[in-house]
């Protein structure tokens, strides 16, 4: 296997005297999807939060595309990141989040244009033919000139994917895409992840509880559990045939709650 | 005689009052002009307080912070005496009706500091976040994400400042600014007739002070709620 495109390595993260990720390490093949399930406060969305530069790690390095991420290299040594590095880093990476975090006072095309134009300095035209493939891609062309609040949860989710999308990332970072929405809305969002999974060349890292989504679509299924990695594998491994017994409680758990 | 008008004494209180009116108008006109003038010395130097007193660096926090509450905690009074009697020891001399503007949006400008903090700290962190996501510079956030977002919120509450704002406009006639109630008392010092002069302008600020407040709702009700999108 070539270098991971995403790698922690050691990797502590504490709140305060509660640590979130114990000695985590963990690594993600460029092109892989890679689903994170575990019970809430297992550090699951904190491992992608680490990775869009939301949270910084207290001991450890992540590394993404071979270079650190939180961290600079000054010789020899790491010294801890300059927000220049952290800006460029991040261009790699683009995040979906659960409560979607549109602009509310922005129309949906200006969701989709503002930080390609800012960022990458993408002329007006030139964004806007980008964003009109991705409304294309999420089903939403007749909305562009709406407002947030004037779609479903489920259309402005898409909406939110279309806008981390128009950054062109390497790596797409899904926190929980479908937990804040009403259950007939999860379809329409999960196609369009499912579409996304079929490209090969995108790397795809999703915390979820849609469990048989997270089968179907997956190569690797991670079960975090108080800050460790418990156990991992194919979907067909974790699913179908738990070693640890903590995986086995957890998976009873929320397959009965369905 | 003021401002090269007349008033009647002679043909009682109506005939009086009706004399009176152009130049309390007059008068009224500058309380105006101070106000909205003050506001708007108050509406930027309020932001630049509140952008100050949110920035990371300490040094930059602290004297903001300092000077706030420093501002807040002496008189309007004590500020305009200040501008007017020891700014030109400086050899900074303005007008008077400036240095009053000047002091009442300096005294405004403290309070409307925590009132803009208050709206930017009430935008949802998540869409400081987004914005990072999606790798936009931290100035671009504030001012195109973030602010966009708390004015709206804030409007009311600095829209009653420029009632209040009005409401303290007399305190300038102490530096010989025109305003309505230095008029009246003009008037009433001239005429020996106080009761007339200023009971108009308790009507006329009353008058004043509901537009304003009309003007305030009027403003909170078309901007749109989601936020402005700047170009």
């Amino acid at each position: 296997m070539s270098e991971p495109i995403i790698r922690f390595d050691k990797v502590e993260k504490s709140f305060g005297a509660f640590n979130v990720l114990k000695d985590l390490d963990f690594e993600v093949a460029k092109g892989e999807k890679v689903t994170i399930i575990g019970p809430s406060g297992s550090g699951k969305s904190t491992v992608l939060r680490i990775l869009m530069t939301l949270e910084d790690v207290t001991s450890g390095v992540v590394y993404v595309g071979g270079q650190p991420l939180w961290h600079e290299k000054k010789g020899e040594r790491l010294v801890p990141a300059s927000e220049a590095h952290l800006r460029k880093m991040r261009t790699q990476l683009g995040m979906v989040f659960q409560s979607f975090n549109l602009f509310p006072h922005m129309t949906v095309l200006r969701n989709l244009t503002e930080a390609p134009r800012v960022v990458l300095g993408l002329s007006k035209v030139a964004a806007k033919e980008r964003a009109d493939e991705l409304l294309e891609l999420v089903g939403l062309t007749e909305h562009a000139h709406k407002f947030p609040n004037q779609l479903s949860g489920g259309q402005q989710q898409r909406v939110g994917i279309a806008r981390a999308l128009a950054m062109r990332p390497k790596v797409m970072l899904f926190d929980e895409p479908t937990s804040a929405l009403d259950p007939e809305l999860v379809g329409e969002v999960l196609n369009v992840i499912r579409h996304l999974a079929e490209a090969h060349d995108l790397t795809m890292l999703m915390v979820t509880h849609e469990m048989r989504f997270a089968r179907e679509i997956s190569d690797r299924v991670c079960f975090f559990d108080q800050g460790r990695i418990r156990e991992q594998g194919t979907p067909d491994e974790i699913f179908g045939n738990p070693k640890e017994k903590r995986t086995q409680q957890f998976l009873r758990a929320v397959t009965e709650a369905d | 005689m003021l401002f090269g008008l007349h008033w009647d004494t002679s043909h009682g209180e109506l005939a009086f009052a009706v004399s009176i009116l152009p130049m309390l108008l007059i008068g009224m006109w500058v309380t105006i002009e101070a106000s909205i003038l003050g506001f708007f010395v108050a509406m930027v130097i309020g932001l630049g307080l509140a952008v100050l007193k949110g920035a990371r660096l300490r040094i930059v926090r602290w004297p903001a912070m300092f000077v706030t509450e420093f501002i807040r905690d002496t008189p309007l009074l004590v500020q305009l005496f200040f501008l007017y009697y020891v700014l030109p020891d400086y050899g900074i001399v303005l007008p008077a009706f400036l240095t009053g503007a000047l002091a009442l949006g300096i005294q405004y400008s403290a309070y409307m500091s925590e009132v803009y903090r208050a709206g930017i700290e009430a935008v949802d962190h998540g869409q400081i976040e987004a914005a990072k996501a999606l790798d936009l510079p931290g100035r671009r956030t504030f001012t195109h994400i973030v602010l966009p977002q708390a004015v709206p919120r804030v409007v009311p509450a600095l829209g009653n400042y420029m009632v209040s704002i009005m409401k303290d406009v007399p305190v300038l006639s102490v530096v010989t600014v025109l305003e309505m109630l230095n008029v009246a008392k003009i008037i009433g010092d001239q005429t020996f007739d106080y009761l007339v002069p200023l009971s108009m302008v308790g009507g006329l600020y009353m008058i004043l002070t509901l537009i304003a407040s009309g003007i305030v709702r009027w403003v909170d009700v078309k901007l749109p709620k989601r936020g402005l999108a700047l170009r």
